[in-house]
């Protein structure tokens, strides 16, 4: 039995400690917003906070994450009013939507360690999520966005 | 908007409503007497369906219905945005649910060819009218007013002189009852309160918290997991396979071959089923299988090149030909004979395929990523021998699709899996099967040949040379179709005089596909690379070419407005400026693109400027949206990633060494969508086409040179 804790909540699970995270995640735990895109952390579409840190969920054997916080989309905020969530939505950000748990997970580290990024450092921190429908215009636009009402939050 | 373009008839089969109903107009009941009475598929509580898009219940919650896969491109949003807009309810207030494969009762639900919006807006138009009519005439009887004392707002009826008013819950049941309205009066484009807005997408906040469905995302209740080991080339089979390691893999149910139907062929796999993916993964990882792909050309990718730029010496079947191309050219002083040459393409939607099923003798269910329910349905009941109405195909959300999910291959094996096991399961893809198993875009060669007589243009004639999709569902081999001229504005054919096209069969067993635009995604780099040489033959501008032999009004504001928003007419020689203009899907789209040299070197696209004109339109912004996907996924097509083949086995596996652009390889897209009344155009694919060959062309204008091969690597240009 591996114990878990996963959005702020225990889970025991009977799992392989060499699977990766992302398949205890969906397969076993049954959150499936993190999604499974290429298996070798080349794409970002599992990303998860692993202690805060954006992790690629995929290549993470889940006997790492024994013990540990892990954060996936569904535990990002209550009602989908993280910062990156709610710009996200302003900027009308999704296209087919697959990627954007793992392009939102990536974005809300930026923002917490980087609370006004430049494009430049918007790039460098989501150069590894891959979107295919070409969502990048707007994930920048919605990442200035989300600095804007972070700070504006963070002010109040 | 005229009003008369949808006859009765057509009105009442397009609802849904056959047989006996049609003499009883808009009763919605299929026996004439009740009302049916429809339990919604998200929906707890009993609603009556008004037609086959429309669903009201009591307390007057409104179901909208999507008939079509949404898989980016935005048919979950501009669906219901259309019949909001007629029905007059408001879109905050209703909910969206995907329809299963039914084409009696929607259509064709294939999601493909940008076909959504056009093939279905004036139906949905009128029908969202009529139920609203009906909807007011049923309030009017209860009031014993006449209709034109009341009108409809935000999903009520409202008595003018009293103000009094009734939800549509109220009026449902009374309304179903009553005979359908005559004379429907759509409204004007002006008056649209939500057509032509860039309305928020309803499916944005479920794709920003983990709550949207995909494919993958389904689960059912004792619901097991497989993967498959399947023969890396096209047509093998297994020989043989060994399963004790396979089978001491914790969780690792069952093994064994399973078959899958690509077109009129069969490919072989050995499935490997497990109470989790992973352990699915692990006991294919222990699989030790031997293939049998005797009879099967091992064909390396140079040759299939060679052959084809073979097979272009040859004049091929002709599609279509006016004038004498061939005595024009042989007159000409400086004729011009180049090869253009595009690569194959995989999808690689970010969702890999897979798909649920759950196959019980009689009746079989499926979920999936679909982009074509109505064929899933109808190819399952006849390859399984179980009635069609036994065939429930359910759309979930597509994680991408871009033409591979419109194929019949992976519910088709997922049903076999289950029928083998004797219960439901989910048959996951990985990234590597994803990619290296096609149906691919065909790499496709191109001879261009034209001339240029007293600055004008006097003979052109082009031929293809590649695999063609129709060959794979055709028997007819042999006959040309307009596969070659996709992507080709029709206002050239007014005014070049000697121009043909030609087919050059071209079969090799690499299964092809329909990828993003079809084959204007090829023959738009050939075709308008072409006209931009021959623009530099004339000693032309290759924007004022165009205006020359694009004489139809739509075509010369498209370049107007692609002059406009550019700045292209400033601009000096050699500035790096390109463009082209492609038509597919009944819409145009004209692009500018704009290179320069960063300081090391290496070109960069400084900016993209779009011009759309796709006629009557729902959503702006979902437009804006789908061509600045378009645009990436050329950039992508045109300059980083091809699949190649070695001894008859795709070459490239994942994003390693099939690179996807990331987000720092995203060049600005400016769009600008025109506005006029014109049919309704697709707006999914259209905006891929002329970006390759807008990018060779402004490489062309800063360089000098010409590149009629893709992909080509931008950092050695």
């Amino acid at each position: 039995m591996i114990n878990l804790n996963v959005n702020q909540k225990a889970y025991q699970v009977d799992a392989d400690p060499n699977m990766p995270l992302l398949w205890v995640i969906r397969d076993i735990i049954g959150l499936t917003g993190t999604k499974y895109g290429c298996g070798v952390a080349q794409c970002g579409a599992c990303t998860v906070h692993l202690n805060g840190e954006a992790v690629r969920s995929c290549v993470t054997r889940v006997s790492r994450a024994e013990g540990q916080k892990v954060v996936t989309i569904e535990g990002l905020s209550a009602n989908n009013s993280h910062p990156a969530q709610v710009a996200w939505n302003e900027e009308n950000v999704p296209q087919c939507g697959y990627c954007h748990s793992g392009q939102i997970m990536s974005a809300a580290v930026l923002l917490r360690e980087n609370p006004d990024p430049s494009d430049e450092d918007i790039d460098a921190a989501m150069a590894g999520n891959i979107c295919r429908c070409g969502t990048y215009l707007r994930i920048r636009k919605a990442i200035h966005l989300a600095a804007g009402l972070q700070r504006k939050e963070n002010a109040s | 908007m005229s009003t008369g373009t949808l006859s009765r008839r057509d009105f009442l089969r397009a609802g849904g409503i056959t047989g006996a109903a049609l003499c009883l107009g808009f009763s919605f009941s299929s026996d004439g007497k009740e009302a049916k009475v429809i339990v919604a598929a998200d929906a707890d509580r009993q609603a009556i369906e008004m037609n086959a898009w429309i669903k009201i219940d009591a307390d007057g919650k409104v179901t909208l219905v999507d008939h079509r896969a949404e898989m980016g491109q935005g048919s979950y949003q501009s669906v219901p945005q259309i019949i909001a807009e007629e029905l007059e309810v408001d879109l905050k207030d209703i909910q969206v649910i995907f329809a299963q494969g039914d084409p009696k009762k929607y259509g064709g639900q294939i999601t493909g060819g940008s076909s959504t919006v056009r093939d279905s807006y004036k139906k949905l138009l009128k029908l969202s009218a009529t139920a609203r009519e009906v909807l007011i005439a049923a309030a009017a009887a209860k009031w014993q007013v006449a209709a034109t004392a009341c009108y409809a707002q935000a999903g009520h009826v409202i008595n003018r002189s009293s103000g009094k008013k009734f939800h549509y819950g109220e009026l449902v049941a009374a309304a179903s009852k009553l005979p359908a309205p005559q004379n429907i009066v759509l409204k004007k484009r002006s008056d649209y309160k939500l057509i032509g807005k860039p309305l928020h997408r309803k499916d944005t906040p479920l794709k920003t918290n983990g709550a949207a469905v995909f494919g993958l995302d389904k689960k059912l209740p004792g619901m097991l997991y497989a993967v498959v080991e399947r023969n890396p080339r096209f047509r093998g089979k297994v020989k043989s396979f060994d399963a004790v390691a396979a089978k001491k893999v914790a969780g690792v149910k069952d093994v064994f071959t399973v078959k899958m139907e690509v077109f009129n062929t069969i490919r072989e796999g050995v499935a490997v089923v497990a109470t989790s993916t992973w352990a699915a993964m692990q006991g294919r990882k222990a699989l030790k299988v031997v293939w049998d792909d005797s009879g099967f050309e091992h064909i390396n990718i140079a040759d299939i090149y060679t052959r084809q730029q073979q097979e272009l010496k040859k004049e091929g079947i002709s599609f279509k030909k006016q004038g004498d191309p061939d005595s024009a050219l042989a007159q000409a002083a400086n004729a011009l004979d180049v090869v253009y040459q595009t690569p194959y393409q995989a999808h690689s939607a970010m969702e890999p395929l897979n798909c649920i099923a759950h196959y019980q003798k009689d009746k079989v269910e499926i979920w999936g990523p679909i982009q074509a329910p109505d064929w899933v349905q109808g190819n399952i009941s006849q390859k399984f021998g179980v009635p069609i109405d036994n065939v429930r195909v359910n759309m979930t959300f597509l994680g991408g699709g871009f033409g591979r999910k419109a194929f019949l291959d992976y519910p088709y094996e997922a049903t076999m899996i289950s029928k083998h096991i004797g219960g439901p399961v989910q048959v996951v893809w990985s990234r590597e099967d994803d990619t290296t198993q096609g149906p691919y875009r065909a790499g496709v060669s191109y001879r261009a040949q034209g001339a240029i007589t007293n600055g004008e243009i006097s003979a052109v004639k082009f031929r293809m040379a590649g695999q063609n999709i129709d060959h794979w569902s055709n028997p007819k081999r042999g006959v040309a179709n307009d596969s070659t001229t996709e992507g080709f504005l029709a206002p050239y054919f007014a005014s070049i005089k000697n121009i043909s096209f030609a087919d050059v069969p071209f079969e090799i067993p690499i299964p092809n596909m329909w990828w993003r635009s079809v084959y204007a995604s090829t023959n738009g780099f050939a075709y308008e690379s072409f006209m931009n040489e021959l623009a530099h033959q004339a000693g032309k501008d290759p924007l004022a070419f165009r205006r020359v032999y694009l004489k139809d009004d739509r075509c010369q504001k498209l370049i107007d407005k692609m002059e406009e928003i550019s700045g292209y007419k400033d601009r000096k020689k050699g500035d790096g400026f390109g463009v082209a203009i492609t038509e597919c899907f009944g819409t145009t789209v004209g692009q500018v693109v704009k290179v320069s040299r960063e300081n090391g070197g290496k070109i960069k696209i400084d900016k993209v400027w779009a011009v759309v004109d796709c006629g009557w339109y729902v959503n702006p912004d979902i437009i804006q949206a789908q061509v600045e996907g378009s645009v990436l996924m050329a950039l992508g097509a045109a300059t980083m990633h091809e699949i190649t083949f070695k001894e008859g086995v795709a070459e490239q596996q994942n994003f390693y060494n099939y690179p996807m652009p990331r987000i720092n390889d995203m060049p600005q897209v400016i769009v600008h969508v025109i506005d006029n009344d014109a049919d309704a155009g697709g707006v999914g694919e259209p905006g891929l086409p002329p970006f390759a060959p807008a990018l060779t062309e402004a490489i062309f204008d800063l360089t000098g040179k010409r590149i009629r091969k893709l992909p080509f690597d931008m950092a050695n240009v």
